[in-house]
């Protein structure tokens, strides 16, 4: 009996996943417009990075203040090796090099507790910047760099909108899956239990530091694989899209969806990339709306906008909403 | 050249000496951090600008009015709202609302103000004046008095009296405090309060050197938050000496070695310290 149940739970997984894919790869068929195909693959890289730093903030509880950090590395990289080395390289090498540098910081910053880890990405988004801006030399300063290309297999070419962004969903779709089988297996039970208690998931023999480490590796690799996607959709990056700001911004994306939640970061992506655009006439007041939404859902609704589509769920199936993620 | 990068590295420094005062206070008081702190100083100086420039009044008038609607704005409805909603939920929740709050203020501020940036006439009109071969700046100094004549005030008032005493108790040990009847909640109203006002002070002595300008409290809420953690979180002397520290490093990094990377030199400095002395360079280590 608990075999036929378990064979049915890895079905309607199986099946989530393929409908996932199916949803991600969904613009590519329905929009003409180059535009709603740049949104759909700006929301899809918006979800990369926000799960990553859900990882985080909301499995490994530390705040993040790196992502656009690596957001920049990424994009850099792939801007200014793109072209020498192939985009197929490129887009791996950001994850790689931004997982190392996430190891470097992380690995001093983590000793101590409280929110240190929290200022040390701060500084380094800010240092980041800094390099960004004023070393023209390689990074082109505040002029940016252009015309980054768009990778191809042999004839096969991505540029086109709709074709770009088919990498770009298969990118988040592999991303997004790792990161729910990783959340789902003995790690993710390791974060809860951090999460939880952090004095007895100690006790019980799990290294914190480690696991907060590794959380924060791979959180800053999202970022960078973003980053690698995120410059070819723009086509021009500079040091500009990747301030401090931009950070907070992530921050608030994961909080606004849902905080150590699976979905809520990818809810708060598309909120954050889909609405001002439904929200057109509104566009002038989107920021503050956004703003004041996020103060409000911390003060009223601390689990993020997925306790809404939680309670809409129990409404009308009246059952609890299965988590994604134990 | 020396002196009066010094003097001028100081006069910076004692204005996010100010800020970061408050803001330890707060952390102290509260154990919360105020990511919105540099908006705390935006709001007093638009204020100024609104009661000075828009509604003509004369402008010392001026300046106590935007304290005061400051403290209570920024003291008092601040704690009674976000603060009371959020104390008991631990530190992350309140950190992200002040991080929307500050995007809010910043949002706010340029639609419904005015994106564009503002002047604000000093208190003191800028003349060199000249000591020892050097020409110092008349409103360099005249910022350092301001400045240490509030912080030295606020000190006094904090040491000798008697609600001063109360929240060094809460500061110091929350529990005990408690236990002696000292109620919290107040001194923690008393902390933001005193926060809002060292702040408005900041924005009076800023406001004139940064432009009035929405985006004025990025800058000026990390510098704040680089002393703060250079000096010292837990003692008011910590943020004082981080105040001086990130003003002094800023003016004599951009003048000795390259004005590009001014902030560059203080983030090493800051991350220096978190690594080495995490408590902060006059901070004691927390149990």
């Amino acid at each position: 009996m608990a075999q036929a149940n378990h064979a049915m739970k890895l079905r309607s997984v199986l099946i989530g996943w393929a409908l996932a894919l199916l949803l991600l790869l969904l613009p590519v068929f329905v929009f003409k417009s180059q535009y709603l195909l740049y949104i759909s693959s700006l929301t899809c890289i918006y979800m990369i990075v926000a799960c990553g730093l859900n990882i985080v903030l909301g499995y490994a509880g530390q705040i993040s203040l790196a992502q656009a950090g690596f957001l920049g590395i990424g994009a850099y990289v792939c801007a200014l090796l793109g072209p020498t080395l192939s985009f197929w390289v490129v887009l791996p090498l950001a994850g790689l090099v931004c997982f190392v540098i996430g190891l470097g910081l992380g690995f001093p910053s983590l000793r101590v507790k409280t929110h240190f880890l929290a200022m040390v990405t701060l500084g380094f988004t800010v240092i980041v910047y800094l390099i960004l801006v004023n070393e023209e030399n390689w990074t082109g300063g505040p002029f940016g760099v252009f015309n980054i290309p768009r990778p191809k297999i042999g004839s096969l070419s991505f540029s086109s909108p709709a074709n770009y962004h088919i990498i770009v969903a298969l990118v988040t779709f592999i991303l997004l899956l790792l990161a729910f089988w990783g959340l789902n297996s003995q790690w993710g039970r390791a974060f809860k239990a951090i999460r939880e208690n952090e004095a007895r998931a100690e006790m019980l023999g799990v290294n914190l530091r480690n696991y907060k480490l590794m959380a924060f590796a791979i959180g800053s690799a999202f970022a960078g694989v973003g980053g690698a996607l995120i410059a070819p959709l723009f086509g021009y990056i500079d040091p500009t899209m990747f301030a401090l700001g931009f950070s907070f911004q992530f921050l608030l994306m994961v909080v606004v969806g849902g905080v150590g939640r699976f979905e809520g970061p990818l809810l708060g992506a598309m909120i954050v990339a889909i609405l001002p655009e439904m929200l057109r006439v509104t566009e002038k007041y989107f920021p503050v709306i956004f703003a004041l939404a996020a103060i409000l859902i911390m003060v009223f609704m601390p689990k993020g906008s997925v306790s809404a589509v939680d309670w809409a769920y129990k409404k009308i199936t009246g059952k609890e909403e299965p988590h994604l993620t134990k | 050249m020396l002196p009066e990068l010094l003097i001028k590295g100081l006069s910076l420094g004692a204005i996010y000496a100010m800020i970061a005062m408050g803001f330890c206070l707060l952390w102290q008081t509260s154990r919360l951090v105020n990511f919105a702190e540099g908006e705390f100083v935006t709001i007093p100086a638009f204020l100024m600008v609104m009661f000075y420039s828009v509604l003509a009044v004369p402008y010392p008038l001026a300046i106590l009015f935007a304290i005061l609607v400051a403290a209570l704005l920024l003291g008092v409805v601040m704690k009674k709202t976000l603060v009371d909603a959020l104390i008991t939920r631990g530190n992350t929740p309140f950190v992200v609302t002040t991080i929307a709050l500050g995007f809010f203020v910043k949002d706010f501020l340029t639609v419904f103000a005015t994106p564009e940036a503002m002047n604000f006439p000093s208190m003191v009109r800028q003349t060199p004046l000249h000591f020892a071969g050097a020409a110092f700046s008349s409103l360099d100094l005249w910022n350092i008095v301001i400045a240490a004549v509030v912080i030295l005030g606020v000190g006094f008032f904090i040491r000798k009296s008697k609600p001063g005493k109360a929240l060094q108790a809460v500061a110091q040990n929350r529990e005990a405090a408690v236990i002696m009847g000292i109620d919290a909640q107040k001194m923690i109203l008393l902390a933001f309060s005193i926060n809002a006002v060292l702040a408005a002070f900041s924005a009076s002595l800023a406001a004139p050197i940064y432009m009035v300008k929405y985006d004025m409290g990025n800058e000026l809420g990390l510098k704040a938050f680089y002393a703060a953690i250079i000096g010292g979180f837990n003692q008011v002397r910590g943020a004082l000496l981080g105040g001086l520290l990130v003003g002094l490093i800023e003016i004599l990094t951009a003048a000795y070695i390259s004005t590009k990377y001014k902030s560059g030199f203080v983030l090493l400095v800051l991350i220096a310290v978190i690594l080495f002395k995490p408590e902060g360079l006059l901070g004691t280590k927390e149990q």
